[in-house]
């Protein structure tokens, strides 16, 4: 039992959604229980933080850590995995580029705390409570995780070793790479462990889709409805597939919602946003400044669309001015 | 303008994209008329303003230009075309985005610029480099630092209790 | 910064051009500052690098040191961008692992500031020391030239480069949009300063565009596209309707007389309006080629439908066809050569003298016809009203050098006026006056000429004329005053004069702007196109394949127009004798297995080099047809497409070279 390799499994800023892909894979997760020791996954597991601390440096093969970096106790743990873990892998899109919760690099964190705690509609809190990090209560001090300003990656936090990508990751990338790390062939330090080309490979609708499209508008969905039988993007809908790496078996496509590139860019491309916004807006058809802006209303909040799951690891990171 | 009897102050500095029929050729064409103009801009040669990548434009301001420039040919007047047109529809969605981002739009400009005008060059160029002058340093390279300063605030104090827990 | 590679050996050198570059920059200090930079092995700062002992260095080093890349920091890679590259391949190198820094044009000559200056050209040398160790190495690729050339024009300009390629043997296209060629020059009496009748030197050349067998003549025709790129273009070229069918008609004009038009009534073109003609006509008796043709806007056929059509009948040879329409044809040429010549300035454009409202007003042009032996009165110069002017007045700088009209210097106008001057004199004995601002007679002889004419007694007045207008002390003569100041004795003179000639300037044709869009080369903001270099390559566009000859490039006179004429010939010749030409090796193309197949390439090129390979389900890139413009490289949005020269880790680099000054910015401490 002890001759297996160990592995852990832990979330930062995360949903869940990547523990969840974990479960999913069904009868296979036998097949992983009875090839690795997991030494930690606090979802599944009933193992504590110092029972990994009691480990030796290096001993665990592969922690798969899922979640963006917020809070203080984040970056503990990570630290302290990548101390004690061979391999560290960014599970999912939050580990990999920061996720839905990295949007809130868009707003200062007093912004989100107020309006989380006072602004919001559904709040009543007329005294204006806040949490606190340090609280004594009858000699007895109980700390909370310090919350950062700035939402980040795994890597820009720890060194990371390989990342697979998705919101969640489908249950095949997943077993592909523990397959890979059973049997020690493993691809370059920095490698996305996902096929390294965009979604429209994979996408049942791909032709459909026009070689001489033009957007005279963009369209959001629940505006709108979908035509199941064509490629989305043909229809004026912001599917990000082909700025997007495939693996996922163009899932949301299938179900007729648009890509919104959780599987983040391909190897090719440092900015998805950016690379998406490019290609999109060259077959806007309009030339005239006024043109091109009236057909561009559709597009009502560019950051939310094209770093939906990427904002802290984009060129820019986080809003500038905050 | 930076004067050298003082301690050396800041002045922007502005990446461009000049595309190589007209804008490159009109800065060109400012120095063989010895047009002077401001120093502050840092030319980068592509063929057409269509080649310009969004990706290079944040990646100029990630790596701490001040402002980015892209010159191309006049509407109609594409080298390749219409290359100039895609180059403008991808630019009115960028500085959109950018401007959401919190980078104030004069920081990002898209000029139309014939072989021909050569004091065009100037007169973007001064105007540019006195709008950036006046907004001040963007500075992301020292900004991305200064964010990380909490992760280093956090490091020690970790470091610290995990050498309170092993004694 | 984190780039180094053993593989990677850069040689830098910065040119001190003389003073130009090392009077502004610290050409020691960036030498000294590149050698710290990572993978450079050699700095040198050198006296001129484009002379031999300067690629004599690069070449040495890179075999003594192993060099594997190459920057230089000169002037514009417009100018000797080539000549390094060649020194890089001299060396052993391929000649794509050589990057040009543009520290001359881009930055000494255009700033003031020394210690900036040097700055600017550290952060530019660096960018093109991290892009360097990413080139790969390339080839340029050969493109046949097709030997046919189209001539656009048949002016004197295209008239001189059609002949001269014909007689080495070339087939050549001369599109003329007129019914005949000859173009302004045909119009002219005399030409300065020589004073040899223009028609004399001209009409041979005319015929023998005619008669050439290596000349297709296409006039009352022209282009209305053009597609494709050096060494094969396609044009499309319109042939207007003259309602006669060319092949038949002999100019025996016999339609014109059997015009149901007894009398000639209306203005005559080619006469600038001084004589009438009938709605069938020849343009002037020499028209190249001798083929009438009718005007439907004057033409009772086609105004009413009601004419008896005399013409039709008249005409033995059937030649006369009324229901012809406009026929398009397709040629495939290899070159260009643009001579599509100049406007003069529509003298209205300067009211204040009175053209077009005083009878007594002409325009140089019409001079030029009402002097001309075979012009609407045979060579006598009578005024609108019928009288003989006694006293004439030549109004210098019409439409030129004036910011309301046109900035630049004509060129022509003082030596056409002497000329004008010479020969009104000499046909009506009137007393001439010559207004003038500045007298510009540069060329050879022409000062000569200037003087001698003066000496005939002409006088000239040194002040830019300010009115014209009737003189009302003398309503018999109609005499008009030209008012003055005469700057020499710093007086307003008032000059009664019988007649005014206004000696109007060049300017851009009208179209100018659509042809260039259709030819894809550039023009300055007035119109006139602009050569590659003005000294280097004077006759080439930015665009390969495509020369200029004549005035369409700027005002000229008639001896620099055809020096220029053949000049574009020569360079044509040299294109076509070579048989190829190498182009950039800046083409896109696509990793098939990393496309996605998403098809957002496709539509952004505008000459189909992109298409969508069905059975692969995958874009692919003709190269062949590909221009390297890049426009779908930074449209992927997965990043599988991929432009030679212009690859994203090469901007990427030099963004990030130009971005890395703070290391260096302690450095920089000037005294």
């Amino acid at each position: 039992m002890s001759e297996k390799p160990k592995i852990a499994l832990y979330w930062c800023a995360s949903c869940g959604g990547c523990e969840e892909s974990v479960v999913d894979l069904a009868e296979d997760i036998l097949f992983v229980v009875d090839n690795v020791d997991i030494v930690l996954w606090p979802v599944g597991l009933d193992f504590k933080k110092k029972d990994v601390e009691a480990m030796p440096d290096g001993s665990i093969v592969a922690s798969l850590i899922n979640g963006a970096i917020r809070t203080t106790e984040q970056e503990e743990m990570a630290r302290m995995l990548r101390r004690k873990s061979q391999v560290v892998i960014a599970y999912g899109a939050c580990a990999q580029l920061g996720g839905i919760p990295g949007l809130a690099n868009q707003f200062s964190l007093e912004t989100i705390l107020k309006f989380v705690y006072e602004e919001a509609p559904s709040v009543v809190n007329e005294l204006k409570t806040r949490p606190l990090e340090r609280f004594k209560d009858n000699g007895r001090t109980t700390e909370l995780p310090g919350l950062w300003n700035v939402v980040r990656t795994l890597d820009q936090v720890i060194d990371v070793e390989y990342y697979i990508p998705g919101c969640p990751p489908s249950p095949k990338l997943l077993k592909e790479a523990v397959l890979a790390l059973l049997s020690g062939h493993l691809p370059p330090v920095g490698t996305v462990l996902a096929p390294d080309i965009a979604l429209c490979e994979e996408c049942s609708k791909k032709d459909t889709k026009p070689t001489d499209l033009k957007f005279e508008s963009f369209k959001r969905t629940h505006l709108w409805e979908v035509d199941p039988e064509k490629c989305l993007l043909s229809q004026g809908f912001l599917c990000m597939g082909p700025a997007t790496r495939s693996g996922c078996g163009a899932l949301c496509v299938e179900g007729n919602m648009p890509c919104t590139g959780c599987y983040g860019p391909t190897s090719r491309v440092r900015d998805q946003g950016a690379k998406f916004l490019s290609s999109i807006s060259s077959s806007i058809g309009a030339d005239s400044v006024e043109d091109i802006d009236k057909i561009l209303v559709g597009i009502p909040d560019p950051v939310g669309t094209f770093y939906r799951y990427g904002l802290p690891g984009s060129m820019l990171k986080r809003k500038v001015v905050l | 303008m930076p004067n050298h009897n003082t301690e050396k102050q800041w002045t922007p500095k502005i990446v461009a994209f000049f595309c190589n029929w007209c804008t490159y050729t009109a800065a060109d064409l400012a120095g063989v008329s010895r047009i002077k103009h401001a120093p502050n801009i840092r030319v980068i040669r592509v063929m057409c303003s269509g080649r310009v990548d969004p990706q290079f434009l944040l990646d100029a301001f990630a790596k701490g230009a001040d402002g980015v420039l892209i010159g191309g040919c006049h509407p109609g007047d594409c080298h390749y075309i219409e290359g100039n047109y895609k180059c403008l529809r991808r630019f009115q969605l960028l500085q959109k985005m950018t401007t959401d981002m919190g980078i104030e739009p004069d920081r990002l400009r898209l000029e139309w610029i014939s072989a021909s005008e050569g004091d065009k060059v100037r007169v973007v160029v001064n105007d540019m480099v006195s709008k950036v002058t006046k907004l001040g340093p963007l500075g992301l390279p020292d900004k991305f630092k200064s964010w990380d300063e909490e992760m280093k605030i956090f490091e020690h104090s970790i470091e610290e209790k995990e050498v309170f827990e092993h004694v | 910064m984190e780039k180094k590679n053993g593989q990677i050996r850069i040689g830098f050198y910065i040119c001190h051009c003389g003073s130009n570059i090392a009077s502004m920059v610290d050409v020691a200090k960036v030498s000294e500052y590149a050698a710290s930079l990572p993978n450079v092995v050699v700095s040198k700062d050198y006296k001129y690098m484009c002379s031999d002992p300067g690629q004599e260095m690069i070449i040495n080093d890179i075999k003594e040191n192993n060099l594997t890349r190459v920057v230089v920091a000169a002037c514009s890679p417009f100018l000797h961008e080539n000549t390094f590259r060649n020194a890089t391949f001299q060396g052993g190198l391929n000649q794509f692992y050589f990057q040009m820094v543009n520290t001359r044009e881009h930055n000494a000559w255009v700033h003031l500031e020394a210690m900036a200056t040097t700055e600017k050209a550290l952060d530019l040398v660096r960018a093109a020391i991290y892009r360097v160790a990413e080139h790969k190495p390339l080839e340029r690729k050969k493109v046949p030239i097709h030997p046919d050339v189209l001539v656009l024009g048949g002016g004197i300009a295209g008239i001189h480069s059609a002949l001269t390629l014909a007689n080495a043997g070339k087939k050549v296209y001369l599109v003329e949009r007129e019914p005949t060629i000859g173009g302004h020059m045909a119009m002219f009496d005399k030409t300065f300063p020589t004073l040899d009748c223009a028609a004399c030197i001209l009409t041979p050349k005319m015929s023998a565009v005619k008669n050439h067998p290596n000349i297709v003549l296409w006039t009352y025709a022209e282009i209305v596209g053009l597609d494709g790129f050096v060494g094969s273009y396609k044009a499309k070229i319109k042939h207007k309707p003259r309602y006669i069918i060319e092949e038949l008609c002999v100019g025996c004009n016999d339609c014109i007389e059997a015009c149901v038009y007894k009398e000639a009534r209306f203005l005559d073109e080619f006469n600038q309006g001084l004589s009438k003609r009938k709605p069938v006509y020849m343009p002037f008796p020499q028209a190249t080629p001798q083929i009438v043709l009718i005007d439907p806007e004057t033409c009772i056929h086609f105004k009413s439908a009601k004419c008896s059509q005399t013409c039709v009948t008249s005409c033995e040879r059937n030649a006369v066809d009324l229901q012809q329409q406009p026929r398009f044809e397709e040629i495939e040429v290899g070159t260009v050569i643009v001579a599509t010549g100049f406007k003069p300035v529509d003298a209205r454009k300067v009211p204040y003298y009175g053209y077009g409202n005083f009878p007594g007003v002409y325009t140089a042009l019409e001079v030029e016809r009402l002097i001309n032996a075979s012009g609407p009165t045979q060579g006598e110069v009578v005024l609108r009203d019928g009288s003989h002017p006694k006293t004439i007045g030549i109004v210098h700088c019409v439409g030129s050098r004036d910011k309301h009209t046109n900035q630049w210097c004509s060129r022509v106008c003082c030596l056409y006026s002497v000329k004008l001057a010479h020969l009104l004199k000499e046909h009506t004995g009137a007393d001439i006056y010559n207004f003038y601002i500045d007298m510009r007679t540069p060329g050879k002889m022409m000062e000569e000429f200037y003087n001698r004419i003066a000496e005939e007694g002409m006088k000239f007045i040194r002040g830019r004329v300010a009115d014209i207008y009737p003189d009302r002390d003398d309503p018999q003569r109609k005499r008009l005053i030209v008012k003055a100041e005469d700057t020499l004795i710093q007086e307003i003179i008032k000059i009664p004069v019988d007649m005014v000639v206004l000696s109007t300037g060049l300017e851009p044709r009208e179209d100018a702007q659509e042809v260039r869009r259709m030819l894809n080369i550039t023009c300055s903001t007035e119109g006139f196109y602009i050569e590659r270099h003005p000294k280097l390559a004077p006759v080439n566009t930015f665009t390969d394949g495509i020369f200029l000859a004549g005035c369409c490039q700027g005002p000229k006179d008639i001896p620099d127009t055809v020096a220029q004429a053949g000049a574009a010939a020569a360079e044509v010749l040299a294109l076509i004798d070579k048989g190829y030409i190498e182009i950039e090796p800046n083409t896109a193309y696509i990793n098939e297995e990393e496309c996605s197949g998403c098809k957002s390439c496709v539509p952004l090129c505008p000459y189909t080099a992109i298409s969508y390979i069905e059975e692969k389900k995958k874009a692919f890139i003709n190269e062949a047809l590909c221009k390297g413009c890049g426009t779908c490289v930074a449209a992927c949005p997965s990043g599988s497409i991929i432009q030679n020269l212009f690859e994203d880790e090469e901007i990427f680099s030099e963004i990030e070279g130009i971005l890395n000054f703070r290391n260096i910015q302690r450095e920089m401490s000037y005294a």
